[in-house]
């Protein structure tokens, strides 16, 4: 499966995605922002990091740069397209997936491992986990209270295009384990075609049990599945 | 303009210090001039009082590739590989303006890091707050953190380790101390030496602005009215920038186009052009109407002093001119040649081609003065504090007490601001012993730890000098790692008071001591003096950073237990020193009396011993035994995990708080699979290390025969509230 990696300036989780998708036998490409042209690819991944300092909003430059258009015509012609952390968050600027990541609830940054559960394993991302399934995944982010409007959270709900939510050990859904105050604790929506997700925990982080853990395997090999 | 006496003294420049000036110049400076000079004799840049003593560190050893004076140590940690790092304090900025000034600390060190060829992979840091209840420390502790954070987050390097404490001693005058480490491949290490003439001089990276001049200390009235706007005196950091900077520098270093290369970072150009030249006794020539500006109309003094950040000064080799700026120019920063080197032995400055400042590099670098200050030794004090003639109280009320201070409380409210895991070779977090990180690609790792003790070095400076140099390489053996060589922030109040002298001076020879026992050089560092406000002084406060090396990473050791029906073990002997313990200072308030004594030769059995454990895959779980003593050490190793311990009444001491809670030296505790006993006891029999068998984990609860018995959980959750209450 050919991936590419977009980066932007002040990306900082694009060699850490590209070892991940090495690893589980991608064959991966990473894409300058000054690109006009995309090599053709089956998944493409937008990083986490600080695109463009984040100065503005965090993603706002970064869904305006040359390559994104292109992300948007690929995106629009069936391509998979995978956002992680600011990833999310510029694919939420492009307005491939709708919705905001807002200031975090505590107003700090946060960084640590916390638990989400699979609420839909039926998608090319998450068809290797199990329905319900408990994650333990690392989170590192300022902006990652997702928001939307009632129409549209109604819409994520009704066609089931959550694919993660913040609970605990046990897989409860409660305010307490809600990290950032994000809207029914979500950490992760698809687009309604289901070809593009945007989740704000790294699964890139968790793919190696002498740094973390294997949690984040599953939705690689989904992808190759 | 005339440079008037009250001039020189604004500029911190002494009386005989600006004779010296006119005699090195054989005439009078001009305003430029003096201003150079300022910044190359004032004591940050010239160590003019701490020389002569920095002077008596060991700093050679087979594992050092370059010792201090460089912008950072180098270490082979074998292969091709090398470790690249270094320490540096950002106290005042911090205090006046706490995020920025923390995140230029942190700005600072990274450059220091990467100029020389090194991909940093990680970032600690020390930081001392004043009491919780002075009026500022809350906004202060909140913006340094967020400010730390902030950029190491955004430049996307982990901050995997430090320390976080507060003592009053620093209510005036708070400590920052950033440290950086960085991976580099040991044919590939830059240096600042420049070499050649006619070398093109390039300025890469942001734009030259008015902040940072001359620090805090500079404020004269001419300059005031010259000056179209007043920005505040700390810089302001930009850590997207130096995301940009690094990574262009990192790719520019790949061929073989530099021949040198500084960091503007205190005296931003002043010092680096000096440096470079001083080192390859060469000249330098500048043509600062070349400089990039931010603002408008800058002076030749302007640009000269500006500590903006985010700005590199390189020497190229001929001809790379255009393939540099391709690089640069893809990185979106500004690459322009504005000087060059010369066989002068000046520094020339010109602006529109006119002169505008000429003065001999030695006269800024080995001219530089070095003071002999007056020092005095501390007389200990004779203190013996008998438990005897204070109030009883219970060990578990005594136990909470610590648990629940601000000291020794659990610091995730800090550390969960800081992104610990980008680059995904963090192996082990901060809140362990040492962090641990992995070099990348390959089997290995390097352990890291920063620290301090204040307290020790207060009351004896010469024990506390080599105290925290043993904690430091006791933090790194009980993650399994050989320590290699340390970084040192030496941070003391007025040297010219000499109190302060002595302690500065005994605490320097107790590093230099335990460095020399241990083999573990100093390797880099940094010195800050006038740390106080007022005529107070601030505790001496030298922080010392280690690295070590784990030849084959396989699973990381930390301090939680892992099973249950263990065996637990202490390395070391318990005397049980109480006076300096956290025992007495959170229960009574005690100061007084010595720290504990060191001994080094114990120190270095012990920790070589346990080091042999670890590498037979002996050893569950390690921790070594600092403040607080053993009891708060057992209890940090129930934390984060469900396993409890159940502890022997002591036999040999019959002061249960002196046992429990005494902070004696060159002491881990270490949990055994109970199978491995007999092999781990002959072992240690074998290498003469005195040990005891003190009990054996088990599920949930923390138990002392007879004394004690309490639910880990109920712990965990009493160290676990007082930040989040703060």
């Amino acid at each position: 499966m050919r991936s590419s990696v977009i980066v932007f300036p002040g990306s900082n989780c694009d060699r850490d995605i590209a070892v991940a998708l090495e690893k589980m036998q991608f064959k991966n490409q990473m894409v300058w922002h000054k690109e006009t042209k995309l090599p053709k690819s089956d998944l493409i991944v937008i990083p986490g990091g600080f695109s463009y300092g984040d100065y503005l909003r965090s993603g706002a430059i970064a869904g305006k740069s040359l390559i994104i258009n292109e992300v948007k015509n690929a995106a629009n012609s069936g391509c998979l397209i995978l956002g992680i952390c600011n990833g999310f968050q510029i694919l939420t600027e492009t307005g491939l997936l709708r919705g905001t990541l807002l200031r975090n609830k505590n107003l700090k940054f946060i960084n640590k491992d916390v638990y989400v559960k699979v609420t839909n394993n039926n998608s090319k991302f998450t068809n290797k986990y199990k329905k319900d399934q408990i994650l333990n995944l690392n989170i590192a982010h300022n902006e990652g209270n997702y928001f939307t409007d009632q129409k549209h959270l109604d819409e994520l709900k009704n066609n089931n295009l959550i694919a993660f939510r913040y609970c605990d050990e046990k897989g409860s859904i409660n305010d307490f384990y809600n990290p950032n105050g994000s809207l029914e604790n979500i950490a992760g929506i698809f687009n309604s075609k289901k070809n593009i997700l945007g989740m704000m925990p790294h699964p890139e982080r968790m793919v190696d049990e002498i740094i973390s853990n294997k949690d984040g395997v599953n939705l690689f090999s989904s992808l190759l599945n | 303009m005339k440079i008037t006496d009250q001039l020189v003294e604004k500029h911190g420049l002494k009386k005989d210090e600006f004779e010296n000036i006119k005699k090195l110049l054989g005439r009078e400076p001009n305003l430029l001039e003096l201003g150079i000079f300022s910044a190359m004799w004032n004591e940050h840049c010239s160590y003019k009082s701490s020389r002569l003593h920095l002077k008596k560190l060991p700093i050679a050893g087979e594992q050092v590739i370059q010792g201090p004076g460089e912008n950072a140590g180098v270490i082979d940690i074998g292969d091709d590989d090398a470790i690249v790092f270094k320490i540096e304090s950002h106290n005042h900025p911090s205090y006046i303006e706490p995020y920025q000034g923390a995140a230029t600390g942190v700005g600072g060190i990274l450059r220091d890091v990467f100029t020389m060829g090194a991909r940093p992979i990680a970032l600690l840091n020390s930081i001392h707050f004043g009491a919780p209840d002075h009026p500022k420390t809350k906004s202060l502790l909140n913006g340094v953190v967020s400010g730390i954070g902030g950029y190491g987050n955004c430049i996307g390097i982990p901050t995997v380790g430090g320390e976080t404490k507060f003592n009053e001693t620093y209510n005036e005058n708070i400590l920052v101390n950033a440290m950086a480490v960085g991976h580099a491949k040991k044919n590939k290490i830059f240096y600042s030496k420049a070499k050649g003439l006619n070398k093109s001089v390039v300025y890469v990276g942001s734009k030259t602005g008015r902040d940072g001049i001359h620090g805090a200390s500079m404020a004269s009235a001419e300059f005031d009215e010259e000056s179209e706007e007043k920005k505040p005196t700390v810089q302001v950091g930009d850590p997207f920038t130096e995301k940009l900077l690094m990574e262009a520098c990192l790719e520019l270093m790949k061929d073989n186009s530099i021949i040198s290369i500084q960091d503007m970072g205190a005296a931003g150009l002043t010092s680096s052009s000096v440096e470079m030249a001083s080192k390859g006794s060469l000249g330098i020539e500048l043509d600062l109407e070349k400089v990039p500006c931010r603002e408008e109309n800058m002076t030749p003094y302007e640009m000269m002093l500006s500590e903006s950040q985010e700005r590199m000064l390189i020497i190229l080799e001929d001809g790379k001119e255009n393939s540099a700026k391709k690089i640069f120019d893809k990185w979106d920063l500004d690459f322009v040649i504005i000087g060059k080197t010369t066989n002068t032995n000046k520094l020339i400055l010109k602006f529109n081609n006119k002169i505008e400042g000429e003065i001999p590099i030695e006269a800024l670098a080995s001219k530089a003065p070095v003071y002999d200050r007056k020092w005095i030794k501390k007389k200990p004090s004779k203190i013996k504090v008998d438990l005897k003639n204070l109030k009883k109280i219970k060990i578990e009320d005594a136990l909470i007490k610590i648990l629940s201070s601000p000291n020794h409380s659990n610091k995730s409210w800090v550390t969960n601001q800081y992104d610990q895991m980008v680059m995904c070779d963090t192996a082990q977090k901060s809140g362990s012993d040492a962090a641990i990180i992995r070099i990348h690609n390959k089997d290995k790792a390097i352990a890291v730890s920063v620290d301090s003790s204040a307290n020790y070095c207060k009351s004896s400076p010469l024990t506390g000098g080599k105290q925290i140099v043993c904690e430091n390489w006791r933090n790194l053996i009980a993650v399994g790692a050989k320590p290699l060589a340390i970084t040192n922030c030496l941070n003391f109040g007025n040297p010219e008071n000499k109190e302060i002298m002595g302690e500065f001076a005994e605490c320097i020879n107790g590093i230099k001591e335990a460095c020399e026992f241990l083999n573990y050089p100093v390797v880099s560092g940094n010195v800050s003096f006038y740390n106080g406000t007022n005529n107070k002084n601030i505790y001496p406060t030298p922080v010392i950073g280690g690295v070590g090396l784990i030849q084959k990473l396989t699973k990381p050791i930390n301090h939680y237990f892992k099973k249950e029906n263990s065996s637990i073990i202490v390395i070391g002997k318990t005397i049980g020193h109480i006076e300096q313990s956290c025992f007495l200072k959170e229960n009574y308030s005690i100061n007084e009396g010595l720290p504990p004594e060191i001994n080094l030769l114990n120190e270095k059995n012990n920790g070589e011993s346990l080091l042999k454990l670890i590498e037979k895959n002996l050893v569950l779980s390690s921790h070594d035994i600092s403040n607080g003593g053993l009891i708060t050490a057992l209890c940090e190793m129930t934390f984060s995990s469900n396993f409890g311990a159940k502890i022997y009444k002591p036999k040999k001491l019959t002061n249960m708080f002196k046992y429990f809670f005494g902070e004696d030296q060159g002491r881990y505790i270490i949990e055994i699979e109970a199978e491995n006993l007999p092999k781990v006891e002959k072992i240690l029999k074998d290498d003469k290390i005195y040990y005891e068998n003190i009990g054996f984990t088990q599920k949930e609860k923390f138990e002392i025969e007879g004394e004690l018995n309490i639910l880990t959980k109920d712990l965990f959750k009493i160290n676990n509230e007082w930040y989040n209450k703060y």
